[in-house]
C-alpha cells in the first residue's frame, strides 16, 4: 500500500469539488433540507403530543444520524462515480494502483464530504430546532462511527454494483440506504417489525444504533452490548465489500469488461 | 541487468471462444522502438490491454523489467505507460490538475519540475490551467504524451499517438518520443495505421493478424524481402492475403 497513489485519488476528487459548487452544493443541500423539514414536523409533534415525550433528539435526531449515513455512502460512490463519467478507468486501472490503494482513496474522501455534511447539520439542528448531541452521551461516538463503517461499506458494495453492471447501472446505488431504512428501524423500534423484517434488522449495525439512541432518551438503562455487535458487524461487512469488490474488479480484468467498459458488454 | 524490457511470451487471449491473440512471442529491447502493426480486429490494442494489465490472457506470459505482471502487477506498471486516443485524461480536470494526479500514481519525484519540462517540450504551457476536455483533439493527444512520460517509463506503450495530429505537429511528436527513447533507453511499442511513421520511426515491426505475428524484421528492409515496394503495399497484402504470409 503506497499513500502516494491514494493521495492521487483523494486528490483528483478535491480539485473536482474545488472547481464545481454543482458538487460542493448538494454536500450541505439535501441534509440542510432534511433538518429543516424534519425540524419543523418535531416542533409540531412537541406541540401536539400530550405523551411528554420530546420528539427533537428522537426523531430529528434519528435523521441527522441516517443522513450523516446516506452521506457516507454516496461519498463514497460519488467519487467512484466521477470516475466512472469521465472513462477514466483504463488510465486508473492501468498504472501502478491497486484496488485496495483505489478504495482507500474512496474512503478519504468520503470521510472529508461526509463530515462537512455533518458539521452543516450539526450547526443548523442545535441552532435553530436546539438539538444537542451532549443528549446521547458519550455512546454518539461510536454511534458515529458504526454508520460512518457502515456507509463505507454500503458504497464499497454499489461501486462494485456499477462496477459490474456498467455506468447506466448508477441508478442502483442511490435507493440503497432507502431500501434498508424500514429494516433499520430509524424512527420506531425493532420490535415494531413483523418477525421476518426483525431477522434482517439484526444484521443491519445502524439498526442497533437507533435503539441505543432510543434507550438512552428513555432513560433506560444502555448497556452497549449491542454497541460492540454492531461495531464487528460494520467492520465485516467493511471487508466484506470490499472483497466483494476486489472480485468483481478481478472479473473485469478477466473477462475484458474493464478495458470496454463504456461499451457495458464484454461480447 | 537484462537489456529487455518487455517480454510476451505464447500469450493468448480467447473472447467466447473467438481467438483474438493466438500465442504470440515477442521482445522490446532498450532503446527499441517496434512498431505492432495490423488491420482492425488484429488484435493490437487487446495485446496492449493485455500488457498494461487490464485484461487477464487467456494464457502466457508478461514481463516487464523482469517483474512478470500477473504476480507483480503494480512493480511491472511502475516501470510502464501509455497513450491511447481512446483514454483521454479525465476532461473536467486541467491539464496541471490531471498531471499532478497522474504523477502521483506514478510516484514521480520533483513533479513540479519535469510538468514545466514536458509542457514545456509539447508546446503545452499556455494550457496548463485549461481544462482537458475543452483542448483541441492535438492538444489532448499531447497531454496523453506528457502524461505517458511523466514517470520516465522504461517500456512506452503508444497505441496511434498521432492519430489526431496535423503532419507537422506529428513529425514533432515522432522526433521527441525517438530523442526520449534514445536518451532514456526506453522501449517502445507502438501501434500506427501510418506506414510512413512506422518506416520512419520504428527499428523493428510484428506484422499481426487474426492474432498471429505473420512478419518480423526491419520496416526498411521487410518489404522488398516480399516483394513489395513500400511497407504500405506490405500492409495491404498481409491484410488482404493472410495466409499468403503465415509463419510456420
Amino acid at each position: 500500500m503506497r499513500f502516494h497513489r491514494t493521495s492521487a485519488i483523494v486528490l483528483r476528487q478535491f480539485y473536482l469539488m474545488r472547481g464545481s459548487a454543482a458538487r460542493v452544493l448538494p454536500l450541505f443541500a439535501w441534509v440542510a433540507i432534511d433538518i429543516v423539514l424534519w425540524g419543523f414536523i418535531t416542533r409540531y409533534l412537541n406541540a401536539v403530543s400530550t405523551a411528554g415525550l420530546d420528539f427533537v433528539p428522537l426523531l430529528l435526531g434519528a435523521v441527522l444520524l441516517w443522513d450523516f449515513f446516506t452521506r457516507v455512502m454516496h461519498g463514497v460512490s460519488m467519487a467512484f462515480l466521477e470516475d466512472v463519467w469521465s472513462r477514466n478507468f483504463l488510465n486508473l486501472f492501468a498504472s501502478p494502483l491497486t484496488i485496495g490503494e483505489y478504495i482507500c482513496g474512496l474512503v478519504l474522501t468520503s470521510v472529508a464530504t461526509s463530515s462537512a455534511g455533518l458539521l452543516m447539520m450539526l450547526a443548523l439542528a442545535s441552532a435553530v430546532f436546539g438539538l444537542s448531541f451532549f443528549g446521547y452521551g458519550l455512546p454518539i461516538v461510536p454511534f458515529l462511527l458504526v454508520l460512518f463503517l457502515f456507509g463505507i461499506a454500503l458504497g464499497i458494495f454499489g461501486s462494485a454494483l456499477v462496477l459490474r453492471f456498467g455506468p447506466a447501472s448508477e441508478w442502483l446505488v442511490w435507493p440503497l440506504p432507502a431500501l434498508l431504512s424500514p429494516f433499520a428501524a430509524v424512527f420506531y423500534p425493532v420490535s415494531t417489525l413483523p418477525y421476518w423484517m426483525r431477522q434482517v434488522s439484526r444484521l443491519l449495525p445502524p439498526s442497533y444504533v437507533f435503539e441505543g439512541i432510543r434507550a438512552i432518551l428513555a432513560g433506560g438503562d444502555y448497556r452497549g452490548g449491542g454497541l460492540a455487535w454492531s461495531l464487528s458487524l460494520a467492520a465485516i461487512y467493511i471487508l466484506l465489500a470490499s472483497l466483494f469488490f476486489a472480485r468483481i474488479h478481478r472479473h473485469a480484468v478477466r473477462t475484458g469488461l474493464l478495458a470496454r467498459y463504456s461499451a457495458e458488454s464484454v461480447s | 541487468m537484462t537489456s529487455k524490457v518487455l517480454s510476451v511470451s505464447r500469450l493468448r487471449r480467447v473472447f467466447h471462444g473467438a481467438v483474438a491473440v493466438d500465442d504470440i512471442s515477442f521482445e522490446v529491447e532498450r532503446d527499441e522502438i517496434v512498431g505492432l502493426l495490423g488491420p482492425n480486429g488484429a488484435g493490437k490494442t487487446t495485446t496492449i490491454n493485455m500488457i498494461l494489465g487490464v485484461l487477464d490472457p487467456t494464457s502466457g506470459t508478461i514481463r516487464i523489467e523482469g517483474f512478470d505482471i500477473a504476480a507483480n502487477r503494480a512493480s511491472a506498471l511502475e516501470q510502464t505507460n501509455f497513450a491511447a486516443v481512446y483514454a483521454p485524461l479525465p476532461g473536467n480536470l486541467t491539464v496541471t490538475q490531471n498531471l499532478r494526479v497522474f504523477g502521483r500514481l506514478y510516484g514521480v519525484s520533483n513533479l513540479t519540475e519535469r510538468m514545466g519540462e514536458l509542457l514545456d517540450q509539447f508546446s503545452l504551457k499556455d494550457r496548463r490551467h485549461v481544462k482537458s476536455g475543452v483542448l483541441s483533439s492535438g492538444e489532448q493527444t499531447r497531454l496523453s504524451l506528457v502524461k505517458a512520460l511523466l514517470n520516465r517509463p522504461r517500456l512506452l506503450l503508444l497505441d496511434e499517438p498521432t492519430a489526431s495530429l496535423d503532419p507537422a505537429t506529428a513529425d514533432d511528436i515522432r522526433a521527441r518520443i525517438r530523442e526520449f527513447a534514445a536518451r532514456e533507453g526506453v522501449g517502445v511499442l507502438w501501434t500506427s495505421h501510418n506506414m510512413y511513421e512506422v518506416a520512419d520511426v520504428c527499428h523493428r515491426v510484428l506484422f499481426l493478424s487474426h492474432g498471429k505475428i505473420l512478419l518480423e524484421g526491419d520496416p526498411k528492409a521487410l518489404p522488398r524481402e516480399h516483394g513489395k515496394e513500400t511497407l504500405e503495399e506490405l500492409f495491404i497484402s498481409v491484410a488482404r492475403e493472410p495466409l499468403a504470409f503465415e509463419r510456420s
